[in-house]
């Protein structure tokens, strides 16, 4: 009860006056991939994302972690702009990618996604068979060629660590794939066109502790090759396969930086709380 | 917490009287035994299950079985009147009723007393006898009290003719010419005459047919010359030249025609059989005018199963005659059958886009909310009101364009500027487009969400997404919407029968002529059949049974083009649910 109320009182400080970002030396071998600019987001007259301010790394993972409702899958959707199919949102401040403004009425959102994969909190493949699946940006492109499909589907399904479970059942349903191997495919798919940034919504929420070990290891592999965004609730997870790590509450960025430093030495109250265990 | 403390202490026995109430519910419910108990509601909802299934079994059963058993061969018994009179028949079905005083009074007081005894009630049969030429009656009623007695002699026949119904008597000798032959060569001679008959009709209607048409064409191009050209003008003259010569022509194969076919007709008509009614009285018949006989009372019951199926053969496969209340129902089947599909290739597409549009692009907001409503509530419009504007818009106004652009030379006789099939099709396509909206719109909210994200987030735009992911998803609802589309189309009868559904069309909406699709033609249509059959005929006692084979035949059409389409359903249900294809 008191430890409650407590936490109640410290919530009530943070909405009136808050404190600045505290930001960490970031890993970076090669230079900014995403840059985030002073980025608010209202749903209809609530505003979900408040000034954040930041930088993803090239060829890096970074993950946004915090409580749930903090507003870090608001975030991760407005780096594809998934959010624009919400009625009554409204945005302000800037997000580039690669320099380029994402928001602004010149902007091609169709382009833009081309350019991000996703991958969502609970596997989504289609009613269609596993080869469908995973070439369905190319299909989206315009693609024909069955030879060019060919062997983008098996690059893809390589790349997802998930070609030797089911090269022999390309043309089978995806629907009947278990769990995990439906998540590999929707990864297939999402870096099958080929984009430079691979955002991930929590995507081992819905699967078991051997599945999400697989996707974890998928992740390793993969980061040399994109610029990789994760979501995740689990703690322990960002410290494994992160190399950054952004600590969120209540729409705010609380703490940014270099994984090790944000969880071995957190200098706002509430991320040593949340990364030692004592609330979320 | 000081709160709850207090309010557990007032839950503790001996407090005082403010808390007794509350107490004695507690302790109610903890010495409540565990006895299970029935739960009153459930009466009430299987009750109304119960009942509503009994309503639509006993429709079904009612249908099913004056359906079925109307073409079953029935004995012909013959009934001797107390007054020597003497009279053969079917029986059709016997009920009770009052006697009129005077019939009363004119029966012995033995019997007048013992109807008296039922309170005035006694019995009467009802016979089909037939012989409509004879009597000028084809039914009569028989009271009990005036049966001396009934037999079933086995050399009575009743045969089915061409014209004039029934004939219920004996079959005396057939003759050719005038040349008396054996009642044993009926069944040869039978089957010769109706080949005859046959051939002639083929010369008739098709070879003399299509020299008709051919001078009706002729006619109407030298019409489209002199409206093009102008009257006298040298091309409408030219015109008008050749087509005297060719019309000549014809007329000349229209004689030798008619020859040929007055011949036919002649060796037809050669062919007679003298036949007496149970009175015995005779007459000669054209032998060509029997479609079937039979020793109604002699039959073997493979033979009745004969009879039985030769008439529902004729039935599903020939037209009608004698004011529909014989013979088949083919154009009627085939008119339903075209209309119905040609309603459901034209309110398929238009729904589904429509409700695209509402669900998938359209703002949602309050114009959107109205346009759901109104749709909603067209679907409530007495289905009349969409036949008078079916034929004042489709056929008046667009038909009435489409001839004076297309067939001016046809007018002052419509073509498209009267009922006709797509009419028809269009006005029952108005009046179930609100359930394919309605079950469209449904099915589309009915895609997950994440399905939608997916093909976005892999950079498909809007309309690829539709195409891709959402549309083949919905499909399964949007077949059900279809589904029950064409039921309410299938059975509607109101508005077709001011926009182009005849009594009798004298062609099928699409045969062996160029285009072969006449969507311009009216059309028989199995609902109105019914009507026309039970409620429009001179006979309608005749039209009884009637009505149940054909109302048989439009629910089983209905429930075929429905199991059809719900195996496509299913196919598709089973391709976005299940793991195989």
């Amino acid at each position: 009860m008191a430890a409650a109320a407590a936490l109640k009182q410290d919530a009530a400080t943070a909405i009136d006056g808050y404190d600045p970002t505290v930001y960490h030396p970031v890993t970076s071998p090669s230079g900014v991939e995403i840059s985030i600019r002073d980025f608010r987001l209202w749903y209809g007259a609530s505003q979900a994302l408040h000034n954040i301010t930041m930088d993803m790394q090239k060829g890096m993972v970074t993950s946004l972690i915090g409580p749930s409702g903090c507003g870090k899958s608001t975030l991760l959707r407005s780096l594809n702009r998934m959010n624009d199919l919400i009625d009554n949102l409204r945005v302000a401040g800037e997000i580039r990618l690669d320099g380029e403004p994402l928001f602004g009425p010149q902007v091609d959102v169709i382009a833009l996604r081309k350019r991000m994969g996703m991958v969502f909190q609970k596997p989504n493949p289609f009613p269609m068979t596993i080869a469908e699946n995973v070439t369905y940006p190319l299909k989206v492109d315009g693609v024909t060629n069955k030879r060019l499909l060919a062997e983008a589907c098996e690059a893809a399904l390589k790349g997802a660590a998930l070609w030797e479970e089911v090269k022999n059942r390309l043309n089978d349903s995806a629907l009947g794939l278990s769990g995990g191997q439906q998540q590999r495919l929707c990864i297939a798919r999402a870096i099958a066109g080929n984009p430079d940034v691979l955002l991930m919504d929590e995507p081992c929420s819905a699967l078991d502790p051997i599945a999400t070990m697989r996707i974890e290891q998928l992740i390793e592999e993969l980061k040399s090759s994109y610029t990789i965004v994760i979501v995740t609730h689990n703690m322990q997870q960002a410290a494994r396969v992160s190399d950054n790590t952004a600590f969120m509450y209540l729409g705010r960025l609380i703490e940014y930086g270099a994984t090790k430093e944000v969880f071995t030495n957190p200098r706002s109250k509430r991320t040593e709380d949340y990364v030692t265990g004592r609330f979320g | 917490m000081a709160d709850m403390a207090q309010m557990s202490d007032d839950y503790s026995p001996d407090r005082s009287d403010s808390a007794a109430s509350a107490l004695s519910v507690v302790t109610r419910r903890k010495a409540s035994d565990l006895t299970a108990r029935g739960e009153p509601m459930v009466w009430a909802m299987g009750g109304s299950l119960a009942f509503g299934l009994m309503m639509i079994l006993g429709f079904l059963a009612l249908i099913f079985w004056n359906g079925l058993t109307a073409f079953w061969p029935k004995p012909v018994e013959v009934v001797t009147m107390t007054d020597g009179h003497v009279i053969a028949g079917e029986p059709v079905r016997t009920e009770s009723y009052k006697p009129q005083k005077d019939a009363l009074e004119a029966l012995p007081a033995n019997l007048r007393a013992s109807i008296e005894a039922h309170g005035g009630m006694s019995t009467r049969t009802l016979y089909r006898i037939g012989n409509y030429d004879f009597y000028s009656n084809d039914f009569q009623w028989v009271p009990v009290f005036n049966v001396k007695k009934v037999e079933r002699p086995g050399d009575l026949t009743l045969v089915e003719r061409q014209e004039w119904g029934v004939f219920i008597g004996r079959l005396v000798s057939i003759s050719e010419d005038g040349k008396q032959m054996s009642i044993s060569a009926l069944d040869a001679e039978h089957d010769k005459a109706r080949a005859l008959r046959g051939k002639r009709i083929a010369i008739e209607t098709d070879e003399v047919g299509s020299i008709n048409r051919q001078i009706n064409a002729l006619r109407l191009s030298v019409r489209r010359a002199e409206i093009n050209y102008g009257q006298g003008s040298p091309e409408a003259n030219a015109e008008a030249g050749r087509a005297a010569a060719e019309t000549a022509k014809l007329n000349l194969d229209f004689d030798r025609l008619s020859q040929k076919a007055a011949a036919a007709r002649a060796a037809e008509d050669a062919l007679k059989i003298k036949v007496a009614e149970i009175g015995g009285e005779t007459r000669e018949f054209g032998l060509a005018d029997f479609v079937r006989y039979y020793d109604a009372n002699a039959l073997s019951l493979l033979q009745k199963f004969g009879v039985y199926f030769s008439r529902w053969y004729e039935f599903l496969t020939a037209d009608p005659r004698e004011a529909n209340t014989e013979g088949g129902v083919w154009p009627a089947i085939f008119g339903t059958l075209v209309m119905t599909v040609v309603m459901s290739l034209l309110v398929a597409p238009f729904g589904v886009v429509a409700a695209l549009y509402l669900r998938e692009y359209a703002k949602q907001g309050r114009i959107v909310s109205l346009v759901r409503i109104c749709v909603n509530n067209l679907a409530g419009v007495p289905s009349i009101v969409y036949g008078v504007f079916g034929l004042g818009f489709f056929a008046y106004v667009l038909g009435g364009s489409i001839d004076r652009m297309f067939f001016p030379e046809r007018l002052p006789n419509p073509t498209f500027g009267t009922g006709g099939l797509l009419w028809a099709a269009l006005t029952l396509a108005l009046l179930t487009v609100p359930v394919v909206i309605v079950a469209t719109e449904e099915a589309l909210s009915a895609v997950p969400r994440s399905m939608r994200e997916g093909s976005l987030a892999c950079g498909a735009s809007k309309w690829q997404t539709i195409k891709w992911i959402v549309l083949p998803r919905a499909m399964p609802g949007i077949m059900t919407g279809l589904i029950l589309a064409m039921a309410r189309g299938a059975g509607e009868v109101a508005p077709l029968m001011i926009v182009g559904v005849v009594k009798l069309a004298p062609a099928l909406p699409i045969d062996g002529m160029f285009p072969f699709i006449h969507l311009e033609r009216s059309f028989m249509h199995l609902g109105f059949h019914i009507y026309d059959v039970g409620f429009q005929s001179r006979n309608s006692e005749a039209g009884r049974s009637m009505v149940f084979v054909t109302a048989l035949v439009l629910m089983v059409l209905v429930l075929a083009l429905n199991a059809v389409s719900i195996r496509v359903r299913n196919r598709l249900k089973r391709r976005f649910a299940g793991d195989k294809f």
